[in-house]
C-alpha cells in the first residue's frame, strides 16, 4: 500500500502543531469569506499570496486547502439563512435550504449541510488520494501535443459549457489570453505587448492581476452599489438533525458524492454542473416529491455533497496534471509556480511530501469545518453584518500591499488600478471572471506546450495531431462547441413536444444557476432600489 | 404638525413606538414612524422587515392613527434621518427609546439617542423599555 503509507507520512507532516494551526486559520478564513457574497476562496488566496512567501511551501497550501473547503462550508450557511448564495456553487442549495429555513427548519439545514459536506469531503478526499497517483502514471505518458491538447479542453470547456453566455466567455478568455501574452516571448526574446515600457517585459505578475481582478475589481462594484435594503437572516440555533431527517439525508449525501467527484475532476469541471444534477436526481427519486419547492431536505443534502466532493474532485486535475477547472484551483497553480514548484504530472514524484501532506490536510480541514460549523453556524451569520464599507477598505489595504510587494514597484499599483478597473467593467457588462483569470494562468503554460509540439515536429502543424490521445481530445472539444448547433438543428428537424418540454425545464433553472455563478448577489443589488445616489454625504458628521 | 418616532425592532423601540401613538391620540397628530437603516451591511437587525411593518401598520390603523411609516436607506445615520423627518415635517415632538449605555461604549460607539436629544429643535420625549 503505497498510498496508505504516503498518506500516512503526510498526515504526520499536517498534524504538526504549526501546520495544524495553519490548518485552523485557513478554515476559519475560508468560512468567513465563504459566507460572504462577492468574496471567494480564489481572492483570499490571491491576497495572501504575498503574505505567505515566507512560509514554508507546505504550511502555505495547508492553509490554502482550508480556504478551499471553508469556502465551500461557508456558502451553504449563507445560501440557507439568506437565499443569497455566497458561492457560485452553493446556488442550487438555496432553492430547497432557504424554504427549510422559512419553515423552521433552519437547524436541520444547516446540519445537513454541514455532515453531508463532510461526508462528501472525506469520500472524494480519499478517492482524489487513489485516483491521482493512476492518473499521473497515465499522464507520464503524455507528450506535448496531448497536453496541448487537454489544455485546449479544459480553457474552451469551462468557457462554453459554464456562464450565461458563450460570447461572453470567450471575451473573457480572449482578455485573459491577451494578459498572459505581455511580456518576452520565451522562445525567441521578443517584447510582446509591452508597448515600450520595460517594466512589463517581464510579464505581468499573476498575483497581481488575480488581485485586482478580483478583490480590486469587486471592491469598486460593491462601492457603486453601496447602498441597499438590508436582507433578513433567518435566526436559527444550534443545527442538529433528527433520526427522519438522518435517514431522508444519507442517501443523498452519497448520490451527490458520486455526482461531484467525476465532474470535479473532468478539466471541464466546476461544481456547478453536478449540484444542479443532483437537485434534479433528488427531485426525481424522493419519496417525497410534493415537498421540493417548500423545503425538501433531500434537496439541500445532495448539492452540498455534490459541491464538496466536486472540490475534492478539483484537486484531481490540478496535482495530477497542473490543470485547474476552477478560479481557486488556478490560483493554487500559480502558488505552486510562486513557490518554485513545478505543477504538472511530476508533482507527486518531486514533491512527494508536499502533496501528501496537502492532502492529508484536506481530510484534516473537512473534519475541523464540521466542527467548527455545526456549533457556530449562527455566529457565521452575524459576519453578514459587519458593514461592508470596513470590509472593503480591509480588503484593498491588502490588495495594495499584495500588489506592491510582489516586486516593489509602484508600478504595479498602477497595474493594480487599470485591471481594477478591468475588472469592475467585466462585473457591470456580465463577463465571467472565471475565463479570464485561467487564460492569464494557462495562456503561457498553453503556448508552452504549443511551441513545443511544433518545434518536435519541425513546424509542421500536423504534428500536434501525432497522438491518439489529442485526436481524441480534439473530437470531444468539437463535439461540446458543436453540441448548441446541432441541438438546435435536431430540435428544428423533430419538434416532438415532450423532448422540448423537457429541454427548456432542463434549461431555465440552469440558466438561474449560471447567471449567479459570477456575481449572483449583484443582480439583486442592481435590482433594489436603495443606491439613491447620495453616497457622496455618508452623514457622519456626529459629535 | 407632526410626531415623529424612531423605531427600532427592539424593545426600547417598541417602548418608544407605543408612548408615540399614546402622545397621538392624546393630541390627534399625524404619526411617522422612522425605520432606517445606512444600508452598508447585507444584514442589518435594526432594519424592521415586511412583517413587521405590517403588524404596525395594522395596530395603528385599528387605533385610528393618521400615520405615515418611512424606511429610508440613504447611507444616513439613524439620527440624521430622524432629524431629517422632524424638520421635514415641522415635528412638534420627537419620540425615542433610550437603552442604557456606559460611558467607554458611547464614547465608542457613539449614541444615536444623544445625537436625537442635542440637535432636535422640538421637544424629544425619551423613554425606556419596560
Amino acid at each position: 500500500m503505497d498510498v496508505f503509507s504516503s498518506l500516512m507520512d503526510g498526515f504526520a507532516t499536517a498534524l504538526t502543531p504549526m501546520n495544524l494551526l495553519y490548518a485552523v486559520i485557513g478554515v476559519i478564513l475560508g468560512s468567513a469569506v465563504g459566507v460572504l457574497p462577492g468574496l471567494g476562496p480564489a481572492m483570499t488566496i490571491a491576497l495572501l499570496l504575498p503574505v505567505t512567501y515566507v512560509l514554508e511551501p507546505t504550511s502555505a497550501f495547508i492553509m490554502f486547502a482550508g480556504i478551499y473547503y471553508g469556502g465551500m462550508y461557508g456558502g451553504s450557511t449563507t445560501s440557507i439563512l439568506l437565499n443569497t448564495p455566497g458561492e457560485s456553487s452553493s446556488v442550487v442549495t438555496a432553492i430547497e435550504g432557504n424554504r427549510m429555513a422559512k419553515a423552521g427548519r433552519a437547524a436541520q439545514a444547516l446540519a445537513t449541510a454541514a455532515i453531508g459536506s463532510f461526508v462528501a469531503g472525506t469520500i472524494g478526499t480519499a478517492l482524489l488520494a487513489v485516483f491521482a497517483p493512476i492518473v499521473v502514471e497515465f499522464a507520464v505518458s503524455l507528450g506535448s501535443p496531448s497536453y496541448f491538447a487537454i489544455m485546449v479542453l479544459a480553457l474552451l470547456a469551462v468557457t462554453a459549457v459554464l456562464g450565461s453566455s458563450r460570447l461572453r466567455g470567450f471575451a473573457s478568455l480572449g482578455l485573459g489570453l491577451a494578459i498572459g501574452l505581455v511580456g518576452m516571448d520565451s522562445v525567441t526574446g521578443q517584447r510582446r505587448l509591452t508597448f515600450g515600457q520595460p517594466l512589463l517585459a517581464d510579464g505581468l505578475d499573476i498575483v497581481v492581476v488575480a488581485v485586482a481582478i478580483f478583490a480590486v475589481g469587486e471592491a469598486l462594484w460593491v462601492a457603486a452599489h453601496m447602498r441597499r435594503t438590508p436582507l433578513y437572516v433567518i435566526p436559527v440555533g444550534r443545527p442538529w438533525m433528527g433520526k427522519q431527517d438522518w435517514k431522508r439525508s444519507w442517501k443523498p449525501w452519497l448520490r451527490g458524492t458520486a455526482f461531484g467527484f467525476p465532474f470535479g475532476a473532468l478539466p471541464a469541471g466546476g461544481a456547478e454542473i453536478p449540484t444542479f444534477l443532483s437537485y434534479v436526481t433528488e427531485k426525481r427519486l424522493s419519496k417525497h416529491p410534493e415537498e421540493f419547492g417548500k423545503g425538501a431536505i433531500e434537496g439541500v443534502a445532495g448539492p452540498e455533497a455534490a459541491n464538496n466532493a466536486a472540490a475534492a474532485g478539483t484537486m484531481t486535475p490540478l496535482l495530477a496534471l497542473g490543470l485547474p477547472t476552477n478560479a481557486t484551483a488556478a490560483v493554487m497553480l500559480a502558488a505552486f509556480v510562486q513557490f518554485g514548484i513545478q505543477p504538472g504530472p511530476l508533482l507527486f514524484a518531486n514533491e512527494g511530501p508536499l502533496v501528501w501532506a496537502l492532502i492529508a490536510s484536506l481530510f484534516i480541514g473537512n473534519f475541523l469545518l464540521l466542527l467548527i460549523n455545526l456549533p457556530l453556524a449562527p455566529m457565521w451569520a452575524k459576519i453578514l453584518q459587519l458593514p461592508r464599507p470596513y470590509l472593503y477598505a480591509g480588503i484593498l489595504f491588502f490588495a495594495t500591499l499584495g500588489a506592491y510587494s510582489v516586486n516593489l514597484q509602484a508600478f504595479d499599483l498602477l497595474l493594480l488600478l487599470v485591471l481594477g478597473a478591468l475588472g469592475f467593467m467585466m462585473r457591470r457588462f456580465g463577463l465571467p471572471v472565471l475565463p479570464l483569470i485561467l487564460g492569464v494562468i494557462l495562456g503561457p503554460r498553453i503556448e508552452g506546450q504549443l511551441r513545443k509540439s511544433l518545434q518536435l515536429s519541425a513546424g509542421d502543424p500536423a504534428g500536434l495531431l501525432s497522438e491518439p490521445i489529442a485526436v481524441v481530445i480534439y473530437i470531444i472539444l468539437a463535439i461540446i462547441l458543436m453540441w448548441p448547433l446541432l441541438f438546435k438543428l435536431y430540435r428544428r428537424n423533430r419538434p416532438a413536444p415532450l423532448l422540448s418540454a423537457n429541454a427548456t425545464r432542463g434549461n431555465e433553472p440552469t440558466d438561474v444557476a449560471r447567471g449567479t455563478v459570477s456575481h449572483g448577489s449583484h443582480r439583486a443589488d442592481g435590482k433594489s432600489k436603495g443606491d439613491a445616489g447620495d453616497d457622496g454625504d455618508g452623514g457622519d458628521g456626529n459629535g | 404638525m407632526t410626531i415623529v418616532v424612531g423605531y427600532v425592532p427592539t424593545p426600547e423601540g417598541e417602548a418608544a413606538l407605543t408612548q408615540a401613538i399614546a402622545e397621538a391620540r392624546k393630541t390627534n397628530t399625524t404619526l411617522l414612524v422612522i425605520n432606517s437603516s445606512k444600508g452598508d451591511a447585507l444584514v442589518d437587525n435594526r432594519y424592521a422587515q415586511e412583517p413587521e411593518i405590517q403588524s404596525i401598520e395594522d395596530r395603528l390603523a385599528t387605533q385610528g392613527i393618521d400615520h405615515v411609516i418611512k424606511q429610508p436607506v440613504r447611507g444616513h445615520d439613524a439620527a440624521a434621518e430622524v432629524l431629517d423627518a422632524a424638520e421635514e415635517h415641522n415635528a412638534e415632538l420627537i419620540v425615542i427609546g433610550l437603552r442604557r449605555r456606559t460611558p467607554v461604549g458611547k464614547l465608542i460607539m457613539g449614541s444615536t439617542s444623544q445625537r436625537i436629544l442635542l440637535e432636535a429643535d422640538c421637544p424629544v420625549l425619551a423613554v425606556k423599555a419596560s
